[in-house]
């Protein structure tokens, strides 16, 4: 596979058409915008090593209620930009005298983002089956640079762990992971994501990971 | 004029030629708790930049509502120098703060991130001549540690002059009794960000002190570059990092 570390500024194609997420053109020329790796395929595109999650319509997250306003929830998304979660996109009917009944400072949703305006104002929604309030189960924090690669190529990573860690576990692209599951399923699930950040960068990692997974489980006996 | 020799049989006090560099040392992410940083030691100066950001603006006032703000803080410790230094900012630094500041915000891409800020913070923990060019150089590459969008890097040194002869990045004794000294910060494709000058040139001095700085530049780039890359070598074999979803 065609992939490297690029700086910003390196030179990657003389072709604009391949101009792809983390790149620019200048001068009929296509040049990396970020510190990270680059990956030449149809299109040339540069993930970068690290930064701070920028929320996109259509995302998954999981927020922190730092605030509440009238109608509003104001949550916290590892962002530098934070989550407005209007009273309206609460699944259930509520009052605004009861906000905070359903939602104090300091509960966490699973949320989507509904909207971003230009001068970044987030819009969250609860409305999907799969989102909500957290009750149950941990939250665990990673780079969200590196939610690609747990979440796999088409899904194949997470689907792994899910069936291999016997956990339901919900992936926020900014970074944060909830797990639920019993306790030492948990347990391993939450050490086999961190080992999963740690090792992003590095080969035949679903293999691994699946191998690390059968190890502790037969450690446990 | 001082009676003192800089340079003798085409060797500096220092046992430079007049094209030679300092000895330069670098390493990124020494800070933890810092988005990117970076070391830096230029001969006997040693710096170290930290960025935090992009981040939301304090005080509220200053934010822009279609872009990011940079704030370069240049501070010296009170023990960088011979003479203990009275802490806190002042006129000197305010200046270096702003000069660099604008040496690094043309190549960053603001506008990806509207309301918010950047921080960099250089402290000089050892100064001895060039401590702006090696905050700037320090600055850069722990902003492409942080993971923010450029365009290139910026790589900066000075060019003096001693006794009649043009030199590359002059050290203390050089600075403080040569004749001139002129810092520049420029981009891997030729574009200059900063250029200052104290002390007298001729025309043509200065054309030819540009380009040795310019030379001296293009090493300093090679250097931070390797840094950079060096880092994320033992992950040689990258593979698949799947689709965003």
């Amino acid at each position: 596979m065609d992939r490297k570390i690029v700086i910003p500024g390196d030179l990657l194609s003389e072709d604009t058409r391949r101009a792809g997420e983390g790149t620019y053109v200048r001068n009929g020329k296509v040049y990396s915008l970020l510190y990270g790796i680059a990956s030449f395929r149809d299109k040339i595109s540069v993930i970068p090593l690290a930064g701070k999650y920028i929320p996109a319509i259509g995302d998954n997250v999981i927020g922190v209620v730092k605030d509440i306003t009238f109608s509003n929830w104001i949550l916290d998304i590892n962002s530098p930009y934070d989550g407005l979660l209007h009273i309206s996109e609460f699944p259930k009917k509520i009052d605004v005298e009861d906000m905070s009944k359903y939602l104090r400072i300091g509960s966490s949703v699973m949320a989507r983002v509904k909207d971003v305006d230009p001068a970044m104002k987030v819009e969250l929604t609860l409305n999907d089956r799969r989102l909500g309030v957290i009750k149950t189960g941990r939250v665990v924090e990673i780079s969200h640079t590196r939610v690609p690669r747990l979440i796999g190529k088409g899904g194949s990573m997470i689907s792994m762990l899910k069936k291999e860690l016997n956990c339901n576990i919900f992936v926020g692209q900014n970074g944060r992971i909830w797990v639920s599951g019993n306790e030492e399923d948990m347990d391993l699930a939450l050490k086999t994501i961190l080992l999963i950040e740690r090792e992003a960068h590095t080969n035949g990692l679903t293999d691994r990971i699946v191998e690390y997974i059968k190890d502790a489980r037969r450690a446990r006996g | 004029m001082d009676e003192r020799v800089f340079i003798k049989d085409g060797i500096r006090l220092d046992g430079r030629r007049f094209d030679e560099l300092r000895p330069i040392k670098m390493e990124v992410g020494v800070l933890k708790r810092a988005d990117g940083s970076c070391y830096m030691e230029m001969g006997d100066n040693k710096v170290i930049a930290a960025v935090y950001g992009p981040r939301e603006v304090h005080p509220r006032h200053l934010q822009e509502v279609n872009r990011a703000i940079i704030r370069y803080r240049y501070n010296m410790a009170s023990f960088s120098v011979e003479e203990r230094r009275r802490p806190g900012p002042d006129r000197r630094s305010y200046e270096l703060s702003k000069v660099s500041r604008e040496a690094l915000e043309p190549v960053i891409l603001t506008s990806y991130f509207p309301k918010s800020v950047i921080d960099i913070f250089v402290e000089v923990l050892q100064a001895d001549a060039g401590t702006r060019t090696a905050g700037i150089n320090a600055a850069s590459v722990a902003l492409a540690d942080a993971g923010i969008p450029m365009r290139s890097l910026v790589s900066s040194c000075a060019a003096g002059k001693v006794d009649g002869q043009i030199v590359l990045d002059p050290m203390k004794d050089e600075d403080n009794f040569g004749q001139a000294d002129m810092p520049i910060a420029i981009t891997p494709t030729g574009e200059i960000t900063l250029l200052q000058m104290d002390g007298m040139m001729t025309r043509d001095e200065f054309r030819q002190a540009i380009e040795l700085a310019k030379k001296g530049c293009q090493e300093i780039y090679r250097i931070q570059r390797k840094v950079l890359i060096d880092r994320y070598s033992q992950f040689e074999d990258l593979q698949d990092e799947g689709s965003r979803r």
